[in-house]
């Protein structure tokens, strides 16, 4: 039911918003705005207005390539995405339409592990990189992070797939299609809206992954999160190559987001409002 | 061919027991319709001849040959369900190619299979299409065209026309019977719509609570109902089933007269009543009539041209040989 809005409340609100909204992305425009300044100005103080210098993007880049680290990200966050698919889609399937008593505790279990805090096992998990040579490499990584989101792309593709009617399932079943044929050609096709959103939402969880990625890398298989994170320590503070560093590492994600935020809302909150 | 055959079939669910060891035989070609009310496990009955729930008991025997662990695909039967259950996300055509695709069928023969169906079920000109650009009943007939293209050796429809209004579902109706009299494929068909089990079986079988309470054809069962829940199911207006002293009258524990059984008089006759609601369809009457001491009301059905109103006191009279006689135990005293 529509309720009278009168001009002034519709006004002082959108100020509102558009307050909390500056608020919010401040601190990401702020590290843009310190990109393009010279590190002796980014260390003077509050200062909104930069000399558009590209200096510190030339030092990062020939101090440390980012053509490397930006292909490992790309790697890591689209092969464990995939991966994670390639596990998650059956076994979504399964919970979702031949559910057991336990398949509620399953699900529940699985998102009790994101619960836990990463730093607890880092010790098993840096013993078991270290004995099976996965050290520094993109497939030990790539895995890992694979496993790290699983629990939520099962869940979220489990949400998508209860929204499939069973009887079509079942329809396909009566046409002679067996397991893998009623998954590839009809399950799969179905919830391609569900799977893109779970696509685009892994790829950003994995791309911004920093504990495990700075943990388990040093150079060769170092994504962007650990390539911002080499600019902190060992010279001591340069404000400006670091939010020049932080600007390239973020670009892509955030022009990727910002392309398909309708898709990603639309999978988000599919199922919710019918 | 399609002999499908149910030997002490039984389906638990848990401590459950939804179907209670059941026999049937279906004979190759026949139109058999389950009906009873929602919940007497009609619908679970053709899903475990399909195949798309497990038996807890008992086998079942297509052509002879026993098919009770055999995949739904394995046991060469189609299915039309409720929803449709179409393929969202293809056209009609390959929707209607699906279960030739995967018997892995050649091209030339698809289409050849594809075109003929289309043409007898009058979807040639919608065959590029999504099943979201079609109307209920479009969709019903691709859910069939789908089901016939593989010459199944027989066709389950589950409720198939209980999405569709009043009109297209008479049209339906014939389109079915007459697709059942072209094939001559057994055809075994769920219904709560005793209109549509009537009209379109060759033998219906009556469930209730899981059990078969009668297997006949639709005027067997109409004449002749076995017991009480049958004679009050089969039948609109339901049969007037009467307790008590009428019944006692007859040596029987209940009685039950069928509304065109029952003469309607202001003169005399054997029960008096005043007549409540009346429904006029013209070429009938349909006088629901009170105060009878019999039960709550008595219907009756007379000529359309009768000219009897609210209040006005009536005598009913049941034809003495359509009387029906249950005992105790509500089964039909021969």
């Amino acid at each position: 039911m529509a309720r009278a809005v009168t001009r002034n409340t519709r006004i002082g609100w959108t100020i509102v918003a558009w307050a909390v909204a500056l608020v919010i992305f401040f601190p990401i425009l702020y590290t843009i705005i310190t990109s393009f300044k010279s590190e002796q100005e980014a260390i003077a103080g509050f200062d909104l207005i930069p000399s558009l210098t590209l200096e510190s993007y030339q030092t990062v880049q020939t101090q440390n390539n980012y053509f490397r680290p930006f292909m490992n990200s790309v790697i890591l966050a689209v092969g464990s995405t995939l991966l994670a698919l390639i596990v998650a889609i059956p076994a979504a399937w399964a919970m979702a339409f031949s559910p057991t008593r336990h398949t509620k505790n399953i699900l529940m279990w699985m998102l009790s592990t994101k619960m836990m805090p990463a730093v607890a096992v880092l010790v098993p998990i840096y013993l078991i990189f270290l004995r099976f040579g996965l050290m520094d490499t993109r497939i030990g990584l790539t895995v890992l992070l694979m496993l790290i989101n699983l629990p939520i792309v099962v869940w979220m593709l489990y949400t998508y797939f209860r929204e499939i009617p069973g009887e079509i399932l079942e329809a396909a079943r009566m046409d002679g299609a067996s397991l893998r044929d009623e998954i590839l050609y009809i399950l799969t096709p179905m919830a391609v809206p569900g799977i893109a959103s779970t696509m685009l939402l892994n790829v950003i969880l994995a791309w911004n992954e920093a504990f495990w990625t700075i943990q388990l890398t040093t150079t060769s298989a170092a994504p962007l999160s650990a390539f911002i994170a080499s600019f902190s320590s060992p010279q001591g503070l340069f404000w400006a190559k670091l939010s020049a560093a932080s600007t390239m590492a973020i670009a892509p994600i955030l022009i990727l987001g910002w392309f398909s935020q309708k898709q990603l809302v639309r999978g988000l909150t599919f199922g919710a409002v019918k | 061919m399609g002999r499908i055959t149910l030997e002490g079939v039984t389906k638990r669910f848990g401590d459950v027991e939804v179907i209670p060891p059941l026999n049937l035989d279906i004979e190759d070609g026949e139109f058999v319709v389950f009906v009873g009310p929602s919940g007497c496990g009609k619908s679970t009955l053709l899903r475990l001849i399909a195949g798309l729930e497990d038996v807890s008991a008992g086998r079942i025997l297509i052509d002879g040959t026993d098919a009770t662990e055999a995949s739904p695909a394995k046991r060469g039967l189609a299915m039309v369900f409720q929803s449709y259950a179409l393929y969202p996300h293809m056209s009609v055509r390959k929707n209607i190619a699906f279960p030739l695709k995967m018997a892995g069928m050649d091209k030339a023969e698809q289409d050849r299979r594809i075109a003929a169906a289309a043409n007898a079920l009058n979807l040639t000109d919608y065959l590029d299409r999504r099943p979201g650009q079609l109307s209920g009943g479009q969709r019903q007939r691709v859910a069939i065209g789908r089901a016939i293209v593989r010459e199944p050796s027989a066709f389950l429809f589950d409720e198939p026309l209980s999405n569709l209004d009043a009109a297209l579902r008479v049209g339906m109706r014939l389109e079915i019977s007459e697709l059942h009299t072209r094939l001559r494929t057994t055809m075994i068909y769920v219904t709560h719509d005793q209109v549509e089990a009537m009209t379109l079986a060759d033998k219906i079988v009556v469930l209730h609570a899981g059990r078969i309470e009668q297997v006949g054809s639709p005027l067997d069962l109409y004449m002749r109902p076995r017991n009480v829940f049958v004679a009050g199911f089969i039948g609109s207006p339901k049969m007037n089933l009467f307790t008590g002293e009428a019944a006692a009258e007859y040596g029987a524990r209940t009685i039950g007269v069928r509304p065109e059984h029952i003469a309607i008089s202001t003169e005399g006759g054997t029960w008096k009543g005043r007549v409540g609601v009346s429904e006029h369809l013209g070429s009938d009457s349909f006088f629901y009539v009170e105060d009878t001491g019999l039960a709550e009301t008595v219907t009756v059905r007379a000529d359309g041209e009768i000219g009897l109103h609210h209040g006005d006191e009536v005598w009913l009279t049941p034809s003495e040989d359509k009387v029906h006689k249950f005992d105790d135990g509500g089964d039909l005293i021969e």
